[in-house]
């Protein structure tokens, strides 16, 4: 029958991709996170990971980072979405918005250690206000700033839109019914924004989890994330094993982002 | 003026902070020094550098080629992807189907590198372009699914049928209607599938070998020896070429745009 060929060819290369791309390799890695560096079968590197209080500190200083990554971003992206709401030339604004986004990152990053540097644009600045030079590359600050920094457009986009879909009269009623603008913000715009919000933490959060170029161009290797120690097994010390259980840590930590925040709102820009 | 207010300042300072590291980027590529500070007076060398660089030329080529080809097999493949779910009729099929296809989208490039990693070698795929271009294919399908997934759920039924009722056969109907109907969604995500190829570092990293680079992997081991001003006349380089796209990407919208509100017939071109 001729409609079921080209049923096939439809569902074929795309069910192939399913199949190969997204659930073989979740497969593999959970595998893989049963098998010791000699490849031996063993439960080893879930109880070293238990069991070592580095592995389980580091998870914790991750979800730490990622958290104030995610709490700066939002500060800074909440109201700058809702005043671009506002601007006349909003779509021109935005476009502005989603520009950096396509510098590649590693150029950003490397931006940011020229400024950072001993004698970069930060420290010279300083010098010209009297203060003398201070260390910001390989600083706490510094990952959590330049993380901050390329991830606020993907913050401001879901936001954005959520503000865009906001029924005006909804914030005109409660202004006219005699609501403060705080209160009119906390009860109103808030609660109907939220799925944006979400969505921006989503598109944050769990990508904070895994800057590993970030954590070793601009943290000098202090800060160590879920994703550094991935990085770290399978492509300096070749333990896939336990590198595969950190990431089975890791893709637990994300369905469980995806639970807390609802998964209705795809991203605004790439995946990170 | 009235119409000022001081929250735009707000707004402003947010626009400074996002573009200050990318201009600071591109001033001390015309810097006569040698690293980014202290401004030396304006050159051009580190542009001439970089443009007799043939091992960095070679990689941007290498790069572009890469972004076009995974792109447009994803593209290819996930508009079909498209239109498999379209025609899933069950709910719950359906559903389960949309869920996988964001697993690769929501998740950490980190693991997405150390999986496809794991696959490679157990498939014995060389590391190199093929499997840096299968990676890139595959995390760019999602976002392709995405973008002509919502534009075939805004196709009415009636279209369809009524082509039928006249006679076209299902090829017919795929080429003459739904593929036309559906373009705009295909040139969004084809250019979405571009970006990311373009954009990724961390799944390049995993699984490209010693004998290919991409742009980004080179970034970083260069980054990573500290600074070369030609990293800079390239970022020079790659903001004009980013500049482009945003401004190619912008007309797709507006062309998608006129072409919804088809008010006065003649779409912008």
């Amino acid at each position: 029958m001729k409609k079921n060929t080209t049923n096939l060819a439809f569902y074929v290369p795309y069910g192939l991709w399913l199949g190969l791309f997204v659930i073989a390799p979740v497969l593999l890695i959970i595998y893989q996170s049963f098998f010791d560096i000699a490849g031996h079968f063993t439960l080893g590197n879930y109880a070293t990971y238990f069991e070592s209080g580095t592995y389980i500190l580091m998870t914790l200083n991750s979800v730490v980072y990622a958290f104030i990554i995610t709490a700066l971003t939002l500060l800074i992206s909440y109201p700058a979405a809702y005043l671009l709401h506002y601007t006349k030339h909003k779509q021109l604004w935005l476009l502005l918005i989603i520009l950096p986004t396509w510098i590649n990152l590693l150029l950003k990053a490397y931006a940011f250690i020229g400024i950072f540097s001993q004698d970069g644009g930060i420290n010279s600045f300083l010098g010209m206000m009297g203060i003398g030079p201070k260390q910001f590359l390989f600083t706490d600050f510094s990952f959590i700033f330049v993380a901050s920094y390329i991830e606020i457009p993907f913050m401001i986009l879901p936001i954005f839109n959520a503000i865009e879909e906001l029924n005006e009269g909804f914030v005109n009623a409660s202004r006219d019914l005699g609501a403060k603008s705080w209160q009119t913000f906390t009860k109103v715009i808030l609660p109907l924004t939220m799925s944006g919000v979400k969505a921006g933490v989503q598109a944050v959060f769990i990508p904070s989890l895994s800057l590993f170029m970030l954590t070793r161009l601009i943290g000098g290797n202090r800060v160590i994330t879920l994703g550094t120690a991935i990085e770290e097994h399978f492509l300096v010390t070749m333990n896939w094993g336990m590198g595969s259980t950190i990431g089975v840590v890791l893709i637990l930590a994300m369905f469980l982002i995806m639970f807390l925040t609802g998964e209705r709102k795809r991203k605004g820009g790439r995946a990170s | 003026m009235k119409k000022w207010k001081w929250s735009n300042l707000y707004l402003i300072a947010v626009f400074i902070m996002l573009y200050v590291p990318i201009f600071y980027l591109i001033a001390y590529s015309f810097s006569k020094g040698d690293s980014m500070s202290n401004f030396h007076g304006f050159t051009w060398a580190h542009y001439q550098e970089l443009f007799a660089d043939t091992r960095m030329i070679q990689i941007v080529i290498d790069t572009l080629l890469l972004a076009l080809l995974s792109s447009l097999i994803a593209t290819i493949i996930g508009t079909l992807g498209a239109l498999a779910i379209q025609r899933t009729s069950r709910p719950v099929l359906k559903n389960t189907v949309l869920s996988l296809n964001n697993i690769l989208m929501v998740s950490p490039d980190v693991i997405i590198g150390a999986s496809f990693l794991i696959f490679f070698t157990a498939l014995h795929v060389p590391l190199g372009f093929m499997s840096v271009l299968m990676s890139h294919i595959a995390f760019s399908i999602p976002i392709v699914v995405l973008m002509v997934l919502p534009k075939l759920q805004e196709m009415r039924q009636s279209m369809l049928d009524a082509a039928r009722d006249l006679g076209s056969t299902t090829g017919q109907v795929l080429s003459r209607i739904i593929v036309p109907f559906i373009t705009p969604g295909i040139l969004s995500g084809f250019f979405m599938a571009f970006t990311y190829s373009l954009d990724d570092f961390a799944v390049t990293f995993f699984v490209t070998g010693n004998g290919f680079q991409t742009l980004a992997v080179e970034i970083y081991a260069r980054a990573r020896q500290g600074i070369s001003l030609e990293i800079n006349a390239l970022s020079g380089v790659m903001f004009i070429f980013a500049l482009l796209l945003v401004i190619g990407y912008y007309f797709i919208q507006q062309g998608a745009q006129s072409r919804k509100s088809r008010k006065k017939g003649g779409a912008l071109r």
